[in-house]
């Protein structure tokens, strides 16, 4: 592996922690994968180096779609950790309260173009929240954690991207969640084109359908 | 001390299968939890046989909580319901027999919901205050929050509940409902003894998760007589709970709460209670499991949290007190927390 040194932990995530640290004379992340003690050893290894092969794959592969991501520097397979650039910014949860509507509502609609562009690919991200997107010092956004995601062009897939996006928005977000969401749409129609990104908005609808408890589920 | 006439409410829950009756003071103390379940001949609830047999179960299990409280009709200050969200001729039943009582003593009425009793009971019980809460049962697979208001509800499950996996491939697996035994708990037993794990689909999206992929290929590796049941049985689970394990984690390292609280029918699992606990010790946070006997569906949580209600200013009149099939816990006010 490749000497990193100082690190310090910025975040103890769930999924993975992360650690500022110095490569090479440059400021980067290390992203690790821990074994989790709850699950059993063979599950927990299969998980991680899953995770750990793909997702810096799916962050190559959206960057070639146009959508920011940090740039991978190595991935270190027996450790499950992953060294990455670090984007300095704030994220898109802690800014979007404190903007006007106006800016907000831009705001979406750029996060709209980004999973747009970013599915046209074939790439799902697999957990769309306002917190694994960076607005960086330049005003870029960049999307991190891809670590759920899958290369997959199934409307489905699609559909249940987005609609993690919308149940993340209500959680986080719930006082604008529906405005939020209404410009992330927006901004995915201009990209996806609007007769296919109408096809995954549909599928969005089956989707809440088929929840638990929806008023949109039907009565037998 | 005996309770005074002010300060106690009951409670009725028919929201599924068990037709339960608690008693609960506004201090909190439950008085009596009784309850009887409807148990299918095969297969899963039939709503409305299940609705038939609270129907006749009713008189008797409201008896048996009066008289375990040793309090008598009068006594009673608030009568509370499972409102929803559950099977619609259960509902009703339960809603029927707590408008008939409020009425013929001429008492107050407030419908509560079913999926933020499950949280009150398990926060009255263990002393938490503000969890991350985990609720699954064989209905409902929620990780939640309080935020502003309202309990958040930060991951689900995208299809079947936690609770119905398991019962469905038990059943598969030819195991038998036993009283005083559930599905859940035959098959606890024999995952016990599973030495081997079979790999199985691991479904996480974002905060939520789903099931019946994972069920779907349990239930045919039963087909294979290669399978020994116990490993199949160890394997489900352990895919099942490092699910949920996983987004209640990640619902943990999002809010930064410092309490886990798992509740629900499946809260009884130790497994699954294991599982929990070394997360809450990872992010430092103390792990709380509702008692078993306020784990399953029952009377007194739906009695203390409509003592929540009440003491915030809540009632339901009569004419309002229709039954809300599709109840999320995120539309329900709680004003009873700050």
């Amino acid at each position: 592996m490749d000497k990193v040194d100082s690190q310090t932990l910025l975040k103890k995530g769930a999924e993975a922690s992360l650690f500022l640290a110095n490569w090479h004379g440059r400021k980067v992340i290390v992203k690790a994968r821990f074994p989790k003690k709850y699950r059993p050893s063979e599950l927990d290894e299969k998980i991680r180096s899953y995770r750990t092969a793909h997702e810096p794959q799916l962050m190559h592969e959206a960057k070639k779609a146009g959508v920011p991501t940090p740039t991978i520097f190595s991935v270190d397979m027996k450790n499950a950790a992953i060294t990455m650039e670090f984007v300095e910014g704030k994220q898109v949860k802690q800014v979007l309260p404190h903007v006007s509507m106006k800016e907000r509502q831009e705001l979406c609609v750029r996060v709209g173009v980004l999973i747009g562009k970013m599915h046209r690919r074939g790439v799902v991200h697999g957990d769309l929240t306002t917190s694994n997107m960076i607005l960086s010092g330049e005003g870029k956004i960049f999307l991190v954690d891809f670590g759920l995601g899958e290369k997959n062009t199934e409307v489905e897939a699609r559909g249940v991207d987005l609609h993690l996006m919308k149940r993340a928005l209500q959680s986080t977000h719930y006082k604008f969640a529906e405005e939020c969401f209404k410009h992330v749409l927006k901004g995915y129609s201009e990209v996806f084109g609007a007769e296919d990104a109408e096809k995954v908005f549909e599928k969005i609808r089956e989707i809440e359908r088929r929840g638990r408890y929806v008023d949109e589920r039907k009565q037998a | 001390m005996k309770p005074s006439a002010e300060t106690l409410c009951l409670g009725v829950e028919s929201t599924a299968d068990d037709f339960g009756v608690g008693i609960a003071t506004f201090n909190g103390e439950i008085l009596s939890n009784a309850s009887a379940a409807y148990i299918p001949e095969e297969g899963g609830i039939h709503p409305r046989e299940a609705a038939r047999h609270h129907a006749e179960a009713a008189d008797k299990v409201l008896g048996e909580a009066l008289s375990k409280a040793g309090v008598k009709p009068r006594d009673l200050a608030l009568i509370a319901f499972s409102q929803g969200p559950g099977l619609g001729p259960c509902l009703r039943t339960g809603a029927t027999v707590a408008r008939a009582l409020a009425s013929y003593l001429d008492i107050p009425l407030v419908g509560v919901n079913h999926s933020v009793a499950h949280i009150e009971i398990g926060k009255l019980e263990t002393g938490a205050v503000d969890p991350v809460a985990l609720y699954v049962s064989g209905g409902n697979t929620i990780v939640s929050a309080f935020d502003a208001g309202r309990y958040r509800v930060f991951g689900e499950t995208l299809d079947i509940a936690l609770g119905n996996c398991l019962d469905v491939f038990a059943r598969e697996a030819g195991l038998k409902h036993k009283r005083g035994m559930p599905l859940g708990a035959a098959l606890e037993k024999l995952a016990a003894d599973g030495e081997k794990l079979i790999s199985l689909p691991y479904v996480v999206k974002g905060m939520d998760i789903s099931l019946s992929g994972l069920l779907t290929a349990a239930t045919t590796l039963l087909q294979k007589s290669e399978n020994r049941l116990e490993d199949v049985c160890y394997s489900l689970q352990e895919h099942a709970f490092s699910m949920v394990t996983e987004v209640t984690e990640r619902a943990l390292a999002h809010t930064e709460k410092k309490e886990v609280l798992l509740t629900g029918g499946v809260a009884a699992n130790r497994r699954l209670q294991a599982m929990l606990s070394s997360i809450a010790e990872e992010h430092d946070a103390k792990f709380n499991v509702v008692p078993r006997q306020f784990a399953t569906d029952n009377g007194a949580m739906i009695a203390w949290t409509g003592v929540l209600a009440y003491t915030h200013g809540l009632t339901t009149p009569v004419e309002e007190s229709f039954v809300k099939l599709r109840w999320r816990l995120e539309k329900v006010d709680v004003p009873w927390i700050k």
